[in-house]
């Protein structure tokens, strides 16, 4: 009888140390996402150490070889500043990745602590809560987002220091205009985390766990940070992991119609936006950061669908 | 059913009041008027043109001055084009837009059906994973680098098509492409799973059982169930080439609406962001409630949420 529940006990602890292990063993047999994951990785490491790479620095311009072809004193060749192409495309990839993951945990906080709220409090003001979350599905986000970013570029363009709108355009400055892509990003593109977070703690709040520590005085606060925060909180940050590209792709878009970084700060899309009226002569200012911008898509992508395909086998779309 | 197309219109309109309501209030408490100048106009000459322009009375007002003018249609004037409203700029440019966002639809719904079925039918073989791994690329694929590779390769290196500018049906080709590669790409992976789901409910195995071809069975019993969650893709999707067509019409200079939209951004000319705005939007949630209703006609249960 004893060894029989020992026997129990221990097939459980296996099942449960391989939920992970097996996500793992899958998504490692899945050759494209472990290249996607590889490609990753490297994007990070150049994000951290662009200054380490980079042969040149981002700005540093010798009009003596604007135009120049790739080749040369310039691998990848250099644009109508005689900015160092390579260089540039290096430090742009610290701008797309800071903005993929700083979109993704502003709307992350601001989503999880929305559903949080609308799915603990539940009735009418979770009703409420979500018919406007029903709404805002409504409106399309990109417009959303060019509409605030001409606000905020607009409205907090003031240098003027003491004003809110001094400052915050100061922060925006030290971040070479990405301050506000963050947030831009941000206030748009929760919805969909709260829908998750609130649907995750209607079903939680409901459990015995949580009831006991109601019972024994637990604050509302206390029961959602120290209760259901740490139970859905996994899930949460996996799903929102899935949406940095599109975050990135934002960036992109917007420094591509002018609404992102500010000069001098490289970004793919700005790069893009420069040089596509000179495709005919110099095609290479074009390419280079266009295929950055894909290369690094495409690894998010394979990667994220490798993820999701692991650790969900059901839900292969 | 009625009931439901109400309620589904109902909730569009809001939709719509709120976009306008938050379009409205951004733009208007964007310090500076638009006729600030180096050179400041004398009081009298500024009293007289915002009162003209109504810029003089509060704010609420205004606003309802300008929900009353997108009753009737009434966009305002432009500021940095003089002689064109916000109208005529809609009445010139949209036109070229939908017309190239049509082919790319088309384009994106032709290829992207079938590689779904072909990736189905031969579920875990060769075939399917080469198309899922094509549509992974192509959900990648940025419009604003597949515009440059292709205009690259067929354009300038090939001397197919010509480089940009807006003409024929050769003109439309290169940008019709980009724009409708990722959503081909979507609407594959999509028509895949809901076919594969499909595949495996029990009517399915009764037509099989009573002896009908295995070709009558995928196209009439299958198909037709799998296209359901399909065409709920379509309509926002139809709405996003429109909208999406900025950069691709940006790059291959193409004069249509996403365009223009992009250069009053530059110029912050308001009242024709805000209309643009508001065109796309009444576009987007128009082709939603569309696919609502119609998704309420093909699967019944849906009216009953």
């Amino acid at each position: 009888m004893k060894i029989g529940v020992r026997e129990k006990e221990e097939a459980r602890k296996v099942k449960e140390t391989s939920l992970w292990k097996d996500a793992l063993y899958r998504l490692m047999r899945n050759r494209m996402a472990v290249i996607g994951g590889v490609i990753v990785i490297a994007l990070c490491l150049a994000a951290i150490f662009a200054a380490l790479i980079a042969p040149y620095s981002y700005d540093e311009s010798n009009f003596w070889d604007n135009y120049a072809k790739p080749g040369g004193k310039y691998l990848l060749g250099a644009d109508f500043m005689g900015r160092d192409l390579l260089s540039r495309i290096i430090y742009g990839t610290r701008v797309s990745l800071s903005v993929g993951l700083m979109g993704a945990t502003v709307s992350f906080v601001i989503g999880i602590i929305y559903g949080l709220i609308a799915g603990y409090a539940g009735g009418k003001m979770d009703n409420y809560m979500m018919r406007l979350v029903d709404i805002a599905y409504g409106i399309p986000t990109l417009l959303l987002i060019i509409l605030l970013m001409v606000y905020f570029k607009s409205t907090f363009a003031s240098i003027e220091p003491g004003t809110l709108a001094g400052v915050l355009s100061s922060i925006d400055n030290a971040f070479g205009g990405m301050f506000f892509i963050f947030i831009g990003i941000g206030l748009t593109s929760w919805l969909g985390m709260a829908r998750l977070a609130r649907g995750m703690t209607l079903s939680l709040k409901e459990k015995e766990f949580i009831e006991s520590a109601r019972a024994m005085g637990a604050s509302n606060l206390r029961i959602i940070f120290h209760h259901i925060l740490p139970n859905i909180i996994g899930p949460c940050i996996i799903s929102q992991t899935l949406t940095i590209p599109s975050y990135i792709l934002y960036e992109a878009f917007l420094s591509f119609i002018g609404l992102g970084v500010n000069p001098p700060t490289p970004s793919w899309g700005m790069m893009i936006s420069e040089g596509y009226q000179g495709m005919r002569s110099y095609p290479h200012l074009v390419l280079f950061p266009a295929l950055a911008l894909s290369i690094t898509m495409f690894a998010f992508n394979f990667l994220g669908d490798g993820l999701r395909d692991a650790l969900d086998p059901h839900m292969k779309l | 059913m009625f009931a439901y197309i109400i309620r589904r219109i109902f909730w569009a309109v809001i939709i719509l009041l709120i976009l306008s309501l938050i379009t409205f209030t951004l733009m208007h408490t964007i310090p500076g008027g638009p006729f600030d100048r180096e050179k400041k106009l004398p009081k009298t000459i500024m009293a007289n043109l915002e009162a003209y322009y109504h810029l003089d009375e509060p704010f609420w007002k205004q606003y309802l001055n300008y929900l009353g003018g997108i009753i009737r249609f009434d966009l305002g004037p432009s500021f940095s084009s003089r002689s064109r409203t916000v109208n005529d700029i809609i009445r010139q440019q949209a036109p070229i837009s939908a017309q190239l966002g049509l082919f790319a639809f088309f384009i994106a719904v032709a290829l992207g059906i079938p590689l779904g079925i072909l990736a189905a039918l031969k579920q875990n073989t060769a075939i399917d994973y080469t198309c899922m791994w094509l549509a992974i690329l192509g959900v990648s694929l940025p419009n604003m680098a597949l515009g440059p590779f292709l205009m690259w390769i067929f354009a300038l290196k090939l001397d197919w098509f010509p480089i940009a500018r807006w003409g024929g049906i050769s003109h439309m080709i290169l940008p019709a492409i980009t724009l409708g590669t990722a959503y081909s790409a979507i609407i594959a992976r999509l028509t895949r799973a809901s076919m594969l789901q499909v595949v495996r409910e029990d009517y399915i195995r009764t037509a099989r059982a009573k002896g009908l071809s295995e070709r009558i069975v995928m196209l009439h019993h299958a198909l037709k169930n799998a296209l359901i969650p399909v065409t709920t893709v379509l309509g926002p999707i139809f709405a996003i080439i429109i909208t999406g067509s900025m950069i691709v019409e940006q790059i291959f200079a193409i004069p249509g609406i996403g365009k223009y939209f992009v250069t009053s951004v530059t110029n912050r000319d308001y009242p024709v962001i805000m209309g643009i705005t508001l065109f796309f939007g009444a576009v987007i949630v128009m082709a939603n409630l569309v696919v609502d209703i119609t998704y309420g006609f093909l699967d019944p249960r849906i009216r009953y949420e």
